[in-house]
């Protein structure tokens, strides 16, 4: 795929414009912001579509518990006459947790989006550290590897859930340790990732582009950066931690008089497993928001563009993430009110939980009153982000019981949590991220993707996503816990909600997974054979779509680097010709 | 096109890119030891008893980490005078204050592999205690950063030195960022001796 | 670059490191010193940390030239300061209010 081109735009005074790049050195080991965008756009795609894969093999087991699997359960479960083991189903479990947080979600968001976007949408040539960026992709993709190597090993990929809490981590079979070391890998990515983004966007503003003209997407990307540069290494020091437990046999996580299988371990003891969940969860917390805040990021660019307004209280957005990016850091025992907590510490995580919903629900107003008096261009881009709205308000207001201490005695470790965090981040993020390949597609490949397609992709996948995740509200309420291999199947209280609910959640799961072939299909078709356009198809006022040439992009970006004499979202301006005015146009005569 | 502000500094920041990004990186290894002192913290005021570093069960030895100490601090001033011999244009004092700072580093870790050798002889491993458990995981991480910033600064002293020709202040630069993590490495060191070794 | 690039400045800059590399290592030996003496448990661990960042600023201030550095770098500081005390604060969250698992 061609899509940076040194010879059609000659750069001037640029060194080495005159020699041919090898093909390791342009589309393997490229330093190119645009094409390791690209890079990571690919993988997490991939790694998305596998976590997915990773689901819709759990849905059978939940639809249909003990009964064998229709054909991978010939080749997978020969041992169990085709019947998925429990110890399989634990792996799916922490496994499509991780793949699609650590694999799929993040590096689409940020190494994706983030990294193609920013330095366009701030008038830069690239990022501030080229070579950096080029690293962190190669650590990501060697993390990747890693973690579902460890599918291959003993016992199976990591089964621990994707939050890995010990002591049963800690003995769990060694495809744990392969998810450890991967996540060392990926960990250190996205450190190195977040200081190259927050260098890029303060340092390589073009002239100009003042703080409170930056594209929303941008201070979104802003914000996330610093949630990932401070509160990763939490994790990294419990990954280390638990890595040490597991291969040289120490205790940090394991507490004395340790009893397993009806034998004392033999470790010195002394360890604490809760350490595991503070450290892990003073990640995890700020990891949510940085699953969420590209995503708003998008929404807020589609829905200004595809209403020819400005958006509505640009300003509070802005300073709402900032404090949500701020706030993040001190609500995380929320994760931990049934851990035996007094009620100071509850109190106070209940109270700064309760604050951080405030900076949503401004976001998310805001998004809502952009949308009055607009002329509304119902493209499929806008549709996503139509439906981000109420699915993000949604999962929203479900984690308000969650929350509080009271309510979440009863639905702690139910299936209300994971439909409240499935909707954040499937028809909440995923959403987003679906919006904006759609938006953006033209302007990697200078052609649109098919629209009757998209609508295909996206009704379909609306109403299926909604058959599977509401039930899980009415489920976790009557409490049907999380992670059991047969849906709940050996539980009283849990058995007849589950048979009742969870063969339509799975068929929708499964409807779910066809609507995603309209979308697969339309990228690749689209890349050759998608409508042509030019280097503004969407008519919008963002650097990225205003100043530089037409795709397929080259080197350096901008032929020269753009001046800013306006806001981002200068939509509609009273008296200009056009419904929309360039971020980089100056004054009308 | 050239990325701007490499070597000059932008002017409403007043910093270069790469400084920017040391300082960043550097908060991200702040809250890295950070979580490992915490976890120190819980581990010792969860237990029912802690072990001190100069008991004869432990047997760290203090005047070894003493020594360590001084020859850490010795190498942060060479590593800055190294940076300060560039800005007044001295490119031989620079690699005569380079080489001292990374033959540092080799005593440091010289020094420090024998202490772990001598509790390796005495059966005391990273599992035999959540103390040495602690103690090897806190001493080795900070290790290991020794050694990632003996090598970025033998690359300054041998073939990265080239750029001293082709681009002076850029490599001025470079050293001294070199140099803030080097600083810094040898800030945690001067935590974790009293803890580790005195407390 | 900066406004101290005169051989002059630098100079004095180099009398600073050398007079606080004296005074790093003459606090060393405090340090090591001091715990000899019998004192209360809290009681040492508040003299060595107070001494270690006291050791550390000098560091900080001087080595790392962060007492002429800019507004920005002092701004991302001050948030990893308020992090790293919340960070910090995890112990006693997890043992002083706990009720069932100590």
């Amino acid at each position: 795929m061609a899509l940076v081109d040194d010879h059609v735009h000659p750069q001037h005074g640029h060194a080495d414009a005159h020699h041919e790049e090898s093909f390791l050195r342009k589309y393997v080991f490229s330093q190119d912001h645009k094409w390791i965008g690209i890079q990571y756009g690919f993988t997490a795609l991939v790694f998305l579509l596998f976590g997915f894969t990773l689901m819709m093999m759990m849905r059978w087991a939940l639809a249909f518990p003990g009964k064998p699997m229709p054909i991978l359960g010939g080749l997978l479960f020969q041992a169990s006459g085709g019947v998925m083991p429990p110890e399989f189903y634990n792996q799916l479990g922490a496994m499509h947790g991780t793949i699609m947080v650590f694999l799929g979600i993040v590096p689409l968001a940020v190494g994706a989006f983030g990294n193609y976007l920013v330095p366009l949408q701030i008038g830069a040539p690239d990022m501030a550290f080229p070579k950096l960026n080029m690293s962190s992709y190669w650590l990501y993709f060697c993390g990747g590897v890693t973690m579902l190597g460890s599918f291959f090993m003993p016992g199976g990929a990591a089964q621990s859930g994707w939050t890995s809490y010990p002591p049963l981590s800690d003995i769990a079979p060694p495809g744990q340790t392969m998810w450890l070391v991967g996540m060392l890998f990926l960990i250190f990515s996205s450190l190195l990732g977040s200081a190259n983004f927050i260098v890029t966007i303060i340092q390589l503003r073009a002239p100009g582009l003042t703080w409170m003209r930056l594209p929303f997407f941008v201070w979104a990307q802003f914000v996330t950066s610093f949630l990932l540069l401070l509160a990763f290494p939490a994790l990294q020091a419990a990954g280390m931690l638990q890595l040490m437990d597991r291969v040289f046999g120490t205790s940090f996580f394991l507490p004395s008089g340790l009893v397993v299988s009806g034998q004392h371990l033999t470790v010195s003891g002394g360890g604490s497993p809760l350490l595991w969940q503070h450290l892990f969860w003073f990640l995890a917390h700020p990891e949510v928001y940085v699953l969420i805040l590209p995503a708003f990021g998008i929404i807020g660019e589609v829905i200004a563009n595809n209403t020819r307004k400005p958006l509505w209280g640009y300003k509070s957005m802005v300073y709402a993430v900032s404090f949500l990016g701020f706030m993040s850091f001190i609500v995380w025992a929320h994760h931990m009110f049934m851990t035996g907590m007094g009620t100071v510490m509850s109190t106070f995580f209940q109270t700064t939980t309760m604050i951080i919903s405030i900076p949503s629900v401004i976001v998310l107003t805001a998004m809502l009153i952009s949308l009055w008096g607009g002329s509304i261009r119902f493209n499929t881009p806008m549709l996503f982000a139509l439906a981000f709205l109420p699915m993000f308000a949604i999962g929203g207001l479900t984690g308000l019981p969650l929350g509080l201490a009271p309510t979440d005695i009863h639905l702690h470790d139910t299936y209300y949590v994971i439909g409240h965090f499935h909707y954040v981040v499937a028809p909440g993020t995923i959403f987003a991220m679906f919006a904006g390949i759609y938006f953006w597609f033209p302007k990697l490949t200078g052609r649109k993707m098919n629209e009757t397609l998209g609508k295909i992709h996206f009704w379909p996948s609306l109403i299926a996503i909604n058959c599977i995740f509401m039930p899980m509200f009415i489920q976790g309420l009557a409490g049907v816990s999380r992670r059991l291999y047969d849906g709940g199947q050996s539980y009283m209280h849990a058995k007849d909600i589950s048979a009742a609910t969870n063969p339509f959640m799975s068929y929708a799961a499964w409807a779910l997974g066809v609507a995603q072939i309209a979308f697969i299909i339309n990228l690749f078709w689209s890349i050759k054979k998608g409508q042509k356009v030019g280097s503004n198809p969407w008519e919008a006022t963002t650097l990225e779509w205003a100043a530089t040439t037409s795709p397929p992009l080259a080197h350096g970006n901008f032929e020269e680097i753009p001046e800013v004499h306006r806001g981002p979202y200068d939509y509609s301006l009273p008296g200009a010709s056009r419904d929309f005015t360039p971020q980089n146009q100056l004054q009308e005569a | 096109m050239e990325i701007p502000y490499t070597t000059e500094t932008r002017p409403d920041t007043g910093l270069y890119n790469a400084k920017l990004g040391i300082w960043l990186f550097l908060a991200s290894e702040v809250m890295l030891f950070g979580s490992l002192f915490s976890s120190y913290i819980l581990l010792r005021t969860g237990a029912p008893a802690w072990p001190h570093g100069r008991a004869p069960e432990i047997g760290l030895s203090v005047p070894l980490a003493t020594i360590n100490t001084m020859v850490l601090i010795a190498s942060s001033v060479t590593m800055v005078l190294a940076w300060a011999s560039l800005k007044l244009k001295d490119f031989a004092k620079y690699r005569m204050y380079m080489l001292f700072t990374i033959l540092a580093g080799f005593a440091f870790m010289g020094i420090k592999s024998y202490e772990y050798a001598t509790k390796f002889e005495h059966h005391h491993f990273p599992k035999t205690s959540t103390f040495f458990a602690i103690y090897f995981t806190l001493t080795g991480l900070h290790g290991l950063h020794v050694l990632g910033g003996m090598i970025v600064n033998g690359y300054f002293w041998g073939p990265g030195a080239k750029m001293w020709k082709t681009d002076p202040e850029r490599f001025t630069n470079r050293i001294e960022v070199a140099g803030l993590y080097w600083h810094f490495v040898d800030l945690v060191w001067i935590f974790l001796f009293p803890v580790l070794y005195l407390l | 670059m900066s406004a101290h690039d005169d051989p002059e400045s630098i100079r004095r800059e180099v009398k600073a490191y050398i007079t606080v590399f004296v005074s790093l290592a003459v606090l060393t030996v405090l340090t090591v010193a001091v715990s000899y003496f019998h004192m209360p448990v809290g009681l040492a661990v508040l003299v060595a940390l107070v001494i270690a960042t006291f050791k550390g600023s000098l560091v900080a201030a001087v080595f790392m030239h962060l007492r002429a550095e800019k507004k920005l770098i002092y701004w991302v500081l001050v948030l990893t300061v308020i992090f790293f005390i919340v960070l910090m604060s995890i112990p006693s969250i997890s043992q002083w209010d706990q009720r069932m698992l100590r």
